[in-house]
């Protein structure tokens, strides 16, 4: 910071990341992956000229350091000649601080053979299902040391572990693949936790009922295609809050500065405190606050040392805030920034990120077997199999791997290639029915992409089962 | 940057450290940087130097590997300790094979490929490119858009990298490259245009001129009507017909075929394409870029997977190759060998294709003759957001973005609202009616290829979005 005074800057944070993974797989019967990996660097990003720096480098001595400082000012300097107006940091009081994620148990202190077992016990029980032609299963590990200082005065130090694991089984047969995934598809359940989110997941005693639906699949009739009422399970449905909340209301989008890459948002800046965003019953908030859970969207600090808050997005509907950082506050009025800065690693710039976005339960007690038993004729669907949004965010297609018809009350059939499509304010303002806390969970999204050069980031969605009216379904098969 | 030689003086102390049977490591890292603009301001704008050191270690058929980007001596021996305790409880791998040796290889095969000598990747101009370099590339470009009342979005970024292999039966393998790469996106009130080139040689790339494509089709796509979705005529621009044919390459791998996960499990030799179509995996072609050798130091070899129309074959990692040879479908895959094409092990993937090379047609199109052709259709700039929906049939949804214009009676008549696509990769490859000279491409979906623009009939669009 001295360095990059002495060139110039007006304001200087710096990064410091040590990171340490371990990501374990089997596929049918076999260990796929074994690998450790650790990475350790150091960034620095500047304010000089009204403009911004940044450079990283893996070379800790104290020339490379300063080297790099000297770097993020130059590179400032060259973005100061294409600049309309200054930089504007909302004011944010330094803070001296540590914080790490709270866990029971460090994954890493489990030994290989124990971690190695439970995958192949759980690859033997998918396996044993007749017609499960691929068996894959995962566990991930992943530590985080930072520590940032500011010119400001800043001194935090932060240590995050999280945690992922999850399996699928593929059946083959005639000209049609099917897949069954636990408890999540795309890797799995993934929170800032310990080993005891693995301990927690029973992923043993689901393997075989996971394969038998694959398999089972097979057989079940076409999702048919028409407007019908829906209920998503609360995995989908965290993916649903990701693409069509989580990412419309980042403020980065909405004030363009994704415009070539992720694109942009359909809630231009008028629509704060104005937009009609869905029914009454939907309460959606950003909340990196411990207490919201161990989302991987949870932690102390932001990456430019803004404390985890909550943020109201949509209070009873109405559309109430969006995601922001010291950078964009002013744009919408703030005093102070939502504190959702956060980079990759250290070799990345901090951008806004989600932190938890979550559908908070309903408040009357509702189970999803009780939402079911509720409702006439819907479609229930499980578990994403494919996700689609337009780039400002108002078209979307999920699909899933597995449907139940319901008639009744009750199920009636399995129906297999369920998909629904909408717009995303039609969609959210469809929602009749949310189920309550007791089946309420975070989802982690891990694989979140974003920004140029891309960075990829762990995010959190709490969500319960929840129901809609009237939505397309089957579109993803129309004319073919 | 690290060099070859101090790569190996790294791999000597490594191998020195390590008492596993085999020791492989990988080098990968250098220079990169990257100048980001919106509103016609730049607003991000980094650099990052890094490298790491990969180590696997093989005991009596156990295999794993560990990184870490410290090369200091104590993380050195912390990286080798920790690959080998994690390869010491490892199940012995019953399809591991013994590292390759150099002659194994075919170090000599480089350049004797379909397109002839692997050119240069590794350009100084594009290795001295500054931040004021970039800087002002961006600056011009601002200047084509605010006097038409635009505004810009983009990336001008630069790099120069290194990537290198040693093991202990002697292989020994450094390949270094640089990069540039301009994309550019301009907006108008209600329309937006785009383009987007990479190249290792910076002279290359043209940031004006992508930029005045990106201009004239976000005024030409102003006030953008709607059409019902439906089955239409479309013409894809190559990054267009790039994003959505990359979604099958991760098929053409025998490992893919093993696992029965493959859209070709069944298919192989049979006419699964239109007869125009011929595709080619050629790390040596003039246009391509990226490593000749593979995630062992096999060197990639030319391989014809598709042959007008026909899938012919699928590519190979050595031990993929092995099994292949053992298995039930032996007969029914094409030419068995190890092509070059295999991941770091130990991977559950195996291998693939990255190096796709569409082959030019006798006929050949361009964009311009394929619009005066066309009675009514669409014409597609980009594709965004594109995931598989079906696997066997390879169906696709996806969205047209920045720059999607009505055909009517041979005449681009003017911008339209942007439609989502459900459409079988399969079927889009039969309904081919024609194409331009394939180009390198770059996307965001997918990997960059030498694609060409593609016509195609009964294009299936099932809804319209808002803009």
């Amino acid at each position: 910071m001295n360095t990059a005074a002495l060139r110039g800057a007006s304001y200087a944070d710096v990064r410091m990341v040590a990171q340490r993974s371990r990501a374990l797989t089997t596929k049918n019967g076999k260990v796929g992956s074994a690998s450790d990996a650790e990475s350790v660097g150091m960034s620095v990003r500047v304010i000089a000229d009204g403009a911004w720096g940044f450079a990283a480098s893996a070379e800790l001595g104290r020339g490379a350091v300063e080297a790099t400082a000297a770097e993020a000012v130059a590179i400032a300097q060259a973005s100061s000649r294409v600049k309309r107006e200054n930089v504007r940091l909302a004011p944010e009081k330094p803070v001296v601080a540590g914080w790490s994620t709270p866990y029971k148990i460090d994954p890493f202190t489990i030994s290989v053979e124990q971690n190695i077992d439970l995958l192949l016990r759980i690859d033997a029980e998918l396996r044993s299902v007749a017609g499960i032609t691929l068996a894959e299963t995962n566990l991930n590990f992943h530590r985080e040391e930072q520590w940032f200082l500011s010119s400001e005065g800043a001194d935090i130090q932060q240590t995050k572990l999280s945690t992922g694991t999850g399996y699928a089984a593929y059946a083959f047969a005639g000209n049609e693949i099917q897949k069954r995934s636990y408890p999540n598809s795309f890797g799995g359940q993934w929170q800032n936790k310990g080993y005891e989110l693995v301990e927690e997941l029973m992923l043993v005693e689901n393997a075989r009922r996971i394969a038998e639906e694959a398999v089972a699949l097979h057989k079940a009739d076409q999702c048919p295609e028409g407007k019908f009422d829906i209920i998503l399970d609360s995995s989908q449905l965290g993916l649903q809050i990701h693409e069509s909340i989580g990412h419309p209301i980042e403020l980065d989008r909405v004030l363009g500065m994704e415009a070539n890459f992720a694109g942009t948002s359909f809630l231009t800046l008028d629509k704060l405190r104005k937009l009609r965003y869905g029914s009454d019953l939907v309460n959606v908030v950003a909340d990196a606050r411990q207490e919201h859970g161990p989302g991987l969207g949870t932690f102390g600090f932001d990456d430019e040392g803004v404390a985890a808050q909550c943020t109201p997005i949509i209070s009873h509907g109405l559309f109430t805030g969006y995601l922001s950082s010291r950078e964009t506050a002013h744009t919408i009025g703030a005093a102070r920034s939502g504190g959702t800065l956060r980079a990759e690693g250290w070799n990345r710039l901090p951008m806004i990120r989600m932190t938890n976005v979550s559908l908070l339960p309903g408040e009357k007690p509702l189970t999803l077997e009780q939402l079911i038993a509720s409702t006439d004729h819907a479609i229930l669907v499980q578990t994403n199999r494919s996700w689609s949004i337009d780039d400002k965010r108002y078209n979307f297609q999920f699909g899933c791997e597995i449907g139940w018809e319901i008639k009744n009350g009750k199920r009636v059939r399995m129906v297999k290639n369920p998909s629904y499509s909408g717009i995303t304010t039609e969609f959210w303002n469809s929602l009749d029915a949310v189920c309550s806390r007791a089946e309420w969970t975070l989802w982690g999204t891990p694989n979140c992409g974003k920004g140029q050069p891309q960075q990829v980031m762990g995010t959190g969605h709490g969500a319960a089962p929840a129901r809609f009216r009237g939505v397309k379904v089957g579109t993803a098969f129309l004319g073919n | 940057m690290l060099t070859h030689e101090q790569a190996g003086d790294v791999f000597d102390r490594i191998r020195k450290l390590s008492s596993a049977d085999e020791v492989e490591v990988l080098f990968s890292g250098g220079r990169f940087a990257l100048t980001r603009f919106a509103n016609n301001t730049i607003h991000q704008n980094v650099a990052e130097q890094n490298h790491g050191v990969s180590v696997r270690t093989v005991f009596g058929g156990r295999t794993a590997r560990a990184t870490t980007n410290k090369f200091d001596s104590e993380s050195l021996g912390q990286v080798v300790r920790s690959s080998e305790s994690l390869a010491r409880v490892q199940h012995p791998d019953p399809d591991l094979l013994p590292m390759p040796r150099p002659e194994q290889a075919g170090e000599a095969a480089v350049g004797g490929g379909r397109s002839g000598s692997l050119p240069s990747r590794h350009f100084e101009e594009t290795a001295a490119i500054t931040p004021e370099l970039r800087a002002e590339a961006v600056r011009k470009i601002v200047g084509i858009a605010e006097p038409r009342q635009l505004t810009t979005a983009g990336v001008f970024a630069s790099g120069e990298s290194f990537e290198g292999i040693f093991n202990s039966r002697g292989l020994s393998r450094w390949h270094t490259q640089t990069s540039a790469e301009v994309s550019v996106t301009m907006q108008a009130a209600d329309s937006s245009g785009w383009q987007k080139a990479n190249s290792p040689d910076v002279t290359r790339v043209d940031p004006l001129g992508l930029a005045e494509i990106a201009a004239n089709k976000a005024l030409e796509s102003a006030h953008p009507g709607e059409i019902p979705a439906g089955k239409y005529t479309v013409i894809l621009e190559p990054a267009a017909a790039l994003d959505i044919v990359g979604f099958m390459f991760w098929d053409y791998a025998g490992m893919a075929i093993l696992d029965q996960r493959s859209f070709l499990t069944g298919r192989i030799g049979s006419k699964l394409f239109g007869e125009n179509v011929t595709i080619w995996d050629d790390v040596t072609h003039p246009l391509q870029a990226g490593t000749p050798y593979d995630g062992e130091g096999m060197s990639r070899e030319p391989v014809e997977l598709v042959r007008n129309g026909v899938v012919k074959r699928v590519v190979y990692a050595r031990a993929t190759a092995e099994r292949m040879r053992r298995s039930e479908y032996k007969d029914k895959v094409g030419p068995i060998a190890a092509t070059g094409h295999g991941f770091p092990l130990p991977n559950e993937m195996g291998e693939m294709p990255l190096n796709i090379v569409f082959a030019p047609v006798n006929d050949p199109q361009t964009v311009e003759q394929m619009i005066a052709s066309t009675e009514r259709g669409v014409l597609v700039t980009r594709l965004w957001y594109i995931r598989e929906v079906e696997p066997f049939e390879k169906m696709l949804t996806g969205m047209t973005r920045d720059g999607t214009f009505l055909i009517e009676n041979g005449r681009v008549r003017g911008g339209l609202r942007n439609f989502r696509f459900n459409e079988s990769l399969i079927r889009m490859l039969c309904n081919v009616e024609s194409m331009s000279v394939p180009v390198r491409a770059a996307g965001e979906e997918s990997f960059e290829m030498v694609v060409p623009a593609m016509k195609v009939c009964d294009f299936n669009f099932t809804e319209v979005t808002k803009f």
